[in-house]
């Protein structure tokens, strides 16, 4: 499942609707991504993250049928915010379940770095300096890269 | 077609959204973006490091080479940030 939504989120609860009545989930991952109130050096009061909300829906639902495709899951979520947040604030959160805990452990770390590479939400940070739009990490696009699976018959 | 422009594309650009009809010899990315850095200052900074371009063509990300018509969605902005 997914969800875009300004509002905030009740951890507990998500992961207790996640599960319920599903006795087959022996392992439940969890990542939850907060506002950090520093950025290389510079503090932030705030910041706001925009997206491109057809193609936000779309690229969500398609990371989560890759997911679902690469390991055998009973349930996963993805909710991801946008609007003004402040340091402490959660932005977003994902979740794996699976009968063991190999499966639930890498399609939550998979969701994770595939989503940030591949949902279009940007992050404008309000700083000391002023407003700044957070650039891309290439650690980012190693971590994305990680899952990328080889086509033997693909020329190098 | 629709133009759509996020994060700094669109504080450069000064635009979020916009209907355009590029000539008929733009049929692709590449060619729509070139056409476009040729519509004035603003948008020639914005379009000046292709590098940190991405575009999407019906909420769906698109290479240079890929084929753009007069029907299509197209969204011009930078590199990921969200997570």
């Amino acid at each position: 499942m997914i969800r875009v939504q300004e509002a905030d989120f009740d951890v507990g609860a998500e992961l207790a609707k996640l599960t319920d009545g599903n006795t087959a989930v022996g392992g439940l991952a969890v990542f939850v991504g907060l506002v950090r109130d520093m950025a290389g050096g510079s503090g932030i009061s705030a910041m706001t993250l925009e997206h491109y909300p057809a193609m936000t829906e779309k690229m969500l639902a398609e990371i989560e049928a890759e997911a679902q495709a690469r390991w055998p899951l009973e349930a996963s979520l993805i909710i991801h915010r946008y609007g003004r947040l402040e340091p402490g604030d959660q932005i977003v959160l994902v979740a794996a379940a699976s009968a063991h805990r190999e499966a639930a452990f890498e399609a939550c770390q998979f969701l994770m770095d595939w989503l940030k590479t591949k949902a279009p939400f940007w992050k404008l940070e309000e700083t000391d300096q002023g407003a700044q739009w957070v650039d891309a990490r290439s650690s980012d696009d190693a971590a994305a890269a990680r899952w990328v699976k080889r086509d033997p018959d693909a020329a190098e | 077609m629709k133009l759509l422009y996020f994060a700094w594309v669109k504080t450069k650009t000064g635009l979020s959204e916009e209907e355009v009809t590029p000539p008929e010899d733009v049929a692709t990315v590449a060619e729509l973006l070139t056409w476009l850095e040729g519509r004035g200052p603003e948008f020639a900074d914005a379009l000046s490091d292709r590098e940190a371009i991405r575009v999407a063509v019906n909420q769906s990300f698109a290479r240079p080479g890929d084929p753009v018509g007069p029907n299509d969605e197209v969204a011009l902005f930078p590199p990921v940030t969200g997570g």
